[in-house]
């Protein structure tokens, strides 16, 4: 080990100059994912060792297109540099990363980054995609004239950044000359490129030709719809296998738990409490991946950006961005992942909309209570010869929760009266086929992410459900069951008043307080209120007959049309919380969702009276 | 050369000179976020530029105005989507075709 501090570095550049790939090569999986303090911009840190065997750590800062900031994002990357931030020092030595297909913008923002006169180092990234064009750039010019030292790197390919370590090894490099601060930046660009660059094409053929079709007004909504639907068959029918195999072992462990432990309080909390409190929420680990696998491909690969601009016209006229686009996709799979996301829109008033509707997005905690009251209340069927009738009504309840947003979005426009909405200046980035190595990295950090955050609330949320539907314990002489008489019956009793209009029952009432901690956790709620014993696989299959007994049509309608809104996601709110720092907003959302979804309810009892 | 116009109306596919990006009228320049943002993407005098696309008009014309329309812009090697709003502050001068 060496004894000296280790050498702390800042990767900055350009959106989409391949940062965090290069980030990614770097550091391998030590990497570090926190938040700046006071702001929601994510905070990454790696460690890595130079063949000399010097400590580095790296510091990947948010894209930017320059120091003059227009969002969360921008600032934190300049007040880094600058040295104004107390929970970040300033970096020892700056790698600006530059994408060498696209000096045009990125060699801009190198000369602004000079002019502070910190110790900084230019990494020609994608050098592989530049030589593939036919881009010629001579280094040594371009260091000179800089009066930088400029490295090639290729951040896909294993070795790529090894001249960038070597370089590091070497004695830090003098901060360049002094700065010049009333030169055009643009002019130098441009003497700069016509001294070390010689570029055949402006564009690449390739972007030229992919986005002939993937931006035309005609075909590019239909290859738009085309790969939302192959999203969305892929993750409900691909993620089956996986599921049932988490079910499959969530139930082995509680069956292992339930025969090896003695009865008791201790056992019913393990086994009630526990496992099939947080086993219900792993089981959608498998879907959020595979949605989350698209993303990154269809992030990666630059078709995001694209969807997002067919698609800004549309979600403008109701009061969102196209830049919402990302954030309301990832909201399918979760709204936490799905919040967290909007960190990308610089515009705080879009950002709020977006936060607010995201929860209308049907996470895929919610299917499992669909799956119940579907089988539960709609016929098998085919309509049309090919069509399922229960699959069309779960086609409709997500379309609800999509229109449901965008009416949303439209009234709270109306409502504020913004004239126009704000800049959009989104990049469309040269098309890329996307990286496995990065992929998995990406896919590694959301999943822990995930479990994390949404793990933790869940099991003490777990057990406090336990704790409410467990005690007190009933009299010997009890003639119900003993959730009736424990404080989650007491409080269901109570809501009556409130949800009987809706046709909801006690016993309802009481599985909508554990949908508070995960919607789907309503499955088990309903469960062991009913007084089954077993498993939550075992009690979905068991509820399905006694709940198309027990209930009219019209409750069954009117639950499905609660969970469109479903305002009862704890860890939604929280998060919500955390991204706007807001009460009011969390306040503002939980009255919104809950509004809707008494009445959503109202009318769905209401349709189901008039049918039966 | 073809009298200059806005970048908004320039038609698809007919490549153009930036000549400026307009100020808004009575402001000083800290208080021009976007104008000073077109700047940095490279929006300066000399540069050639062209609509690659606008957003699909169906549903535009359905729900939308004419002044929320999206293009997809090509400024010197790089790509960028901006609304017509945005586009109506770049001048520019249409190149023969």
């Amino acid at each position: 080990m060496s004894a000296a501090a280790p050498l702390r570095l800042a990767l900055l550049g350009n959106p989409n100059c391949g940062k965090t790939a290069l980030f990614n090569r770097l550091t391998g999986a030590r990497q570090k994912v926190a938040n700046y303090a006071g702001v929601t911009v994510e905070r990454k840190e790696g460690r890595f060792t130079l063949p000399s065997g010097r400590e580095v750590s790296v510091l990947d800062l948010p894209g930017a297109y320059s120091l003059n900031a227009t969002s969360p994002d921008e600032a934190v990357t300049r007040d880094v540099v600058l040295g104004a931030r107390n929970d970040t020092a300033q970096p020892d030595l700056i790698v600006a990363v530059v994408d060498a297909t696209n000096l045009r913008l990125h060699l801009r923002f190198v000369l602004e980054l000079s002019r502070l006169g910190r110790p900084m180092i230019v990494a020609l990234n994608m050098m592989d995609a530049a030589r593939r064009r036919g881009i010629v750039i001579d280094r040594e010019v371009l260091a000179r004239e800089l009066d930088l030292p400029v490295i090639e790197t290729v951040a896909v390919d294993k070795g790529g950044a090894d001249a960038l370590c070597a370089a590091l090894d070497a004695a830090l490099p003098a901060a360049p000359r002094a700065p010049e601060t009333d030169v055009d930046l643009h002019a130098r660009v441009t003497a700069l490129l016509n001294a070390a660059v010689s570029v055949p094409r402006r564009t690449a053929l390739i972007d030229d030709a992919l986005d002939r079709w993937a931006l035309h007004p005609v075909v590019g909504p239909v290859i738009l719809a085309a790969v939302m639907f192959l999203v969305f068959q892929a993750v409900f029918s691909w993620a089956g296998p996986f599921q049932d195999g988490i079910e499959a072992g969530v139930a082995w462990l509680g069956a292992q738990l339930g025969t090896n432990l003695p009865a008791g309080m201790l056992k019913s909390l393990l086994v009630d409490g526990i496992i099939a409190g947080t086993g219900g929420v792993l089981v959608f680990l498998p879907q959020i991946l595979l949605l989350f696998l698209f993303i990154l491909c269809l992030e990666e690969s630059g078709y995001l950006p694209r969807a997002a601009f067919l698609l800004d016209r549309v979600m403008l006229a109701s009061g969102l961005s196209g830049r919402a686009f990302i954030p309301l996709l990832s909201s399918f799979a979760c709204a936490i992942p799905g919040i967290m996301a909007t960190r990308s829109i610089p515009h705080p008033g879009d950002r709020l909309i977006t936060i607010l509707v995201a929860p209308l997005m049907t996470c895929s905690a919610r299917l499992p209570v669909y799956a119940l009251l579907i089988g539960a209340f709609v016929p098998e069927r085919s309509v049309l010869g090919v069509l399922n009738l229960q699959g069309l009504v779960l086609f409709g309840l997500y379309l609800a929760g999509i229109l449901s947003a965008l009416l949303v979005a439209l009234v709270v426009k109306l409502v504020r009266r913004e004239q126009h909405g704000a800049a959009l200046l989104l990049e469309l980035p040269s098309w890329r086929l996307p990286n496995p190595r990065n992929i998995a990295i990406g896919l590694y950090e959301r999943a822990s992410i995930f479990i994390k955050r949404v793990g933790g609330i869940i099991l003490a949320l777990s057990v406090l459900i336990w704790f409410l539907a467990s005690f007190p314990t009933p009299p010997a002489d009890w003639a119900g069951t003993a959730v009736e008489y424990s404080y989650a019956g007491h409080i269901g009793r109570s809501m009556q008043t409130l949800f009987a209009p809706l046709g909801f029952n006690w016993q309802i009432c009481v599985a909508l307080i554990p949908g508070l901690a995960a919607r789907e956790v309503a499955v088990s709620g309903l469960a062991t209120v009913y007084a089954i014993e077993g498993g939550q696989d075992a009690a979905s299959a068991a509820l399905l007959p006694l709940l198309g007994a027990q209930w009219s049509l019209g409750t069954g309608l009117a639950l499905m049309a609660w969970y469109i809104y479903a305002p009862q996601c704890l860890s939604t709110l929280a998060v919500m919380r955390r991204e706007t720092g807001s009460w009011r907003v969390v306040g503002a959302a939980t009255a919104y969702l809950f509004g809707l979804a008494w009445l959503a309810a109202w009318f769905a009892n209401l349709l189901g009276r008039w049918l039966t | 050369m073809l009298s200059a116009m806005n970048l908004s109306m320039l038609p698809r596919g007919r490549s153009a000179i930036v000549e400026s990006v307009e100020a808004l009228p009575d402001s000083e320049p800290s208080r021009d976020p976007i104008a000073a943002r077109l700047r940095e993407l490279g929006f300066v005098p000399g540069e050639a530029v062209s609509v690659l696309a606008t957003s699909p008009s169906l549903i535009g014309r359905l729900f939308g105005r004419g002044e929320h329309a999206t293009l997809a812009v090509q400024i010197g090697f790089t790509r960028f989507a901006l609304r017509r709003a945005e586009a109506a502050r770049v001048r520019v001068s249409p190149l023969a075709a």
